[in-house]
């Protein structure tokens, strides 16, 4: 029981990035209607950023934890002023292709730059200890990592459900043609919008610096899960994305866990592609999905 | 207060409105009759800013509203009621009525409207698209009554109600005519459109072909009802 506990408190760790990264995509596609494929190079880009400020200028974990997201979240209504609002009248299929590109080029600068190979980052040393859970003891920085993202995702809920601010995205999400007939200029929240969303993925590659290996190729390898998690949940449904991101870490650890040992790391992988096309045959819109309106 | 000239609109290669030419004064309500694909939707939204394949002027009170989008139409006082409701599901009744901004001193207050439309007090904090078609047509009228809308665009906003509640919404637009409103009103019920409007105009393949006034309308309502196709 200890064990399984464990287990899915791990499960748990490894759902907050996915539910991070997944929030962010959500909240960009539902007012945008663009697939950002750049957000897992916007992951890396984070965790690099936690690594170049502590090598090169000495800063702490905690300073990157503000500076990073904030300086990305620059870079993201750079991006969005310069490229993609330019694309947004045209089929989807363009800013895909400019994100899948951006993605492109993020990784083999940061490739030419730091090579290759993984990048060491070390656990902040308030944070480097274990933490007694009363069944079993956890480390520290794990437990930081779940609190922060489900504080993160508790306060975007907040936002976006208790704020006028969130009734208004909400409502420009759900109907943008609507919503500008009722005086709102829906355009004036979409670059703050694509920048927010951008921060998320940044400090989620923060979070992930001390605990996963800091490669270029580490966003690309979990973004197509996240796009799993995002379809799954319902595409532009924030609840839904969240959910489905602490979900699908969840049921990944159990897998690599519990599945017959030659079958775990193929179950484990593959499970999210399966719950994703069990779904969309179901549910076409996702299980918190909503079918488009004007 | 609103004039139209030489509105012409597009959907792709197919022209829907031709040189469409009327105005609407201040405190009048006037009707756009025509069977189904004559232009009368595609009117309203080109005078709101939402269709944009179009070529014409329009004002509002002098100023021109060709260059200008949806959301500042809708600030110098333009109200829209979509002929779906428009309800948004992930907000509530209220959400729903405090969205929109309010843009004139006509705007009424949340205990003036939830004492006029009792139902939506009750259902306050439901999402709006819980509510039976009858009170989400209600809430669509009491939205624009909040923004205190000078020109309210009625889309066919008895479509597929009782007729109590038809009933209901004539009231309300007197109510809004009474208050010194002016409503613009596409309405396929001819009879519910003489009971409520000043002037009516008929479209026909994008053109106004005949301008009537309530008296004309009455003499010829079978007519009418034949050539609508009603």
């Amino acid at each position: 029981m200890t064990n399984f506990l464990e287990q899915t408190f791990n499960g748990l760790v490894s759902g907050s990035f996915l539910a991070l990264l997944a929030l962010g995509l959500a909240v960009i596609f539902g007012l945008l209607r663009v697939v950002n494929f750049a957000h897992g190079a916007i992951y890396m880009l984070g965790a690099f950023g936690a690594y170049v400020l502590a090598d090169e200028l000495g800063l702490s974990f905690w300073a990157a934890l503000i500076a990073v997201p904030l300086g990305l979240a620059v870079v993201g209504v750079v991006l969005e002023r310069a490229f993609i609002h330019r694309l947004t009248r045209l089929d989807p299929l363009y800013n895909f292709l400019l994100t899948f590109g951006l993605t492109l080029i993020l990784q083999d600068l940061v490739k030419a730059r730091y090579g290759v190979q993984s990048s060491p980052y070390a656990v902040p040393s308030a944070l480097s200890g274990s933490v007694d859970l009363g069944l079993f003891e956890f480390p520290a920085y794990r437990v930081f990592v779940l609190a922060m993202s489900v504080a993160i995702c508790v306060g975007v809920w907040a936002l976006l459900t208790r704020t006028r601010i969130g009734m208004v995205v909400r409502a420009a999400t759900e109907r943008p043609e609507l919503t500008r007939a009722f005086g709102i200029d829906v355009g004036r929240w979409i670059t703050p919008v694509f920048g927010f969303g951008v921060a998320l993925a940044g400090l989620a590659g923060v979070l992930a610096a001390p605990m996963r290996a800091v490669h270029p190729l580490m966003g690309a390898d979990l973004i197509i899960v996240v796009f799993a998690v995002v379809v799954i949940g319902g595409l532009g449904s924030i609840f839904g994305s969240v959910a489905v991101g602490f979900v699908i870490g969840v049921l990944q650890v159990w897998a690599e866990a519990y599945a017959p040992e030659s079958w775990r790391a193929l179950i484990a992988q593959t499970l999210p592609f399966l719950l994703m096309a069990v779904v969309l045959l179901w549910r076409p819109a996702g299980l918190f999905g909503r079918e488009e309106t004007a | 207060m609103l004039r139209i000239d030489g509105l012409n609109a597009w959907y792709g290669e197919a022209q829907v409105l031709r040189d469409v030419a009327l105005e609407v004064a201040s405190g009048e309500v006037v009707t756009l009759c025509g069977r189904n694909g004559a232009g009368k939707t595609t009117l309203l939204r080109s005078v709101m800013g939402l269709h944009t394949q179009q070529r014409g002027a329009i004002s509002l009170r002098g100023t021109d509203l060709t260059k200008k989008p949806a959301h500042s139409r809708a600030r110098l006082g333009l109200g829209w009621v979509q002929d779906d409701r428009g309800s948004y599901a992930t907000l509530t009744v209220t959400e729903n009525l405090t969205l929109p901004p309010r843009v004139g001193p006509r705007s009424w207050s949340l205990d003036r409207i939830y004492e006029m439309f009792p139902n939506l007090y009750e259902r306050r904090s439901s999402p709006a698209t819980k509510l039976s078609g009858g009170e989400q047509q209600m809430l669509a009228l009491a939205r624009v009554l909040r923004m205190g809308a000078e020109l309210l665009l009625c889309d066919e906003p008895t479509e597929g109600l009782s007729p109590l509640l038809v009933q209901r919404v004539g009231e309300i637009l007197r109510l809004v005519k009474a208050d010194g409103g002016t409503v613009l009103l596409v309405e396929q019920n001819l009879h519910f459109a003489t009971t409520v409007a000043d002037r009516h105009h008929l479209l026909a393949e994008g053109r106004v072909v005949e301008s009537l006034d309530n008296t004309e309308v009455r003499n010829r309502e079978r007519e009418l009802l034949a050539y609508l196709g009603i």
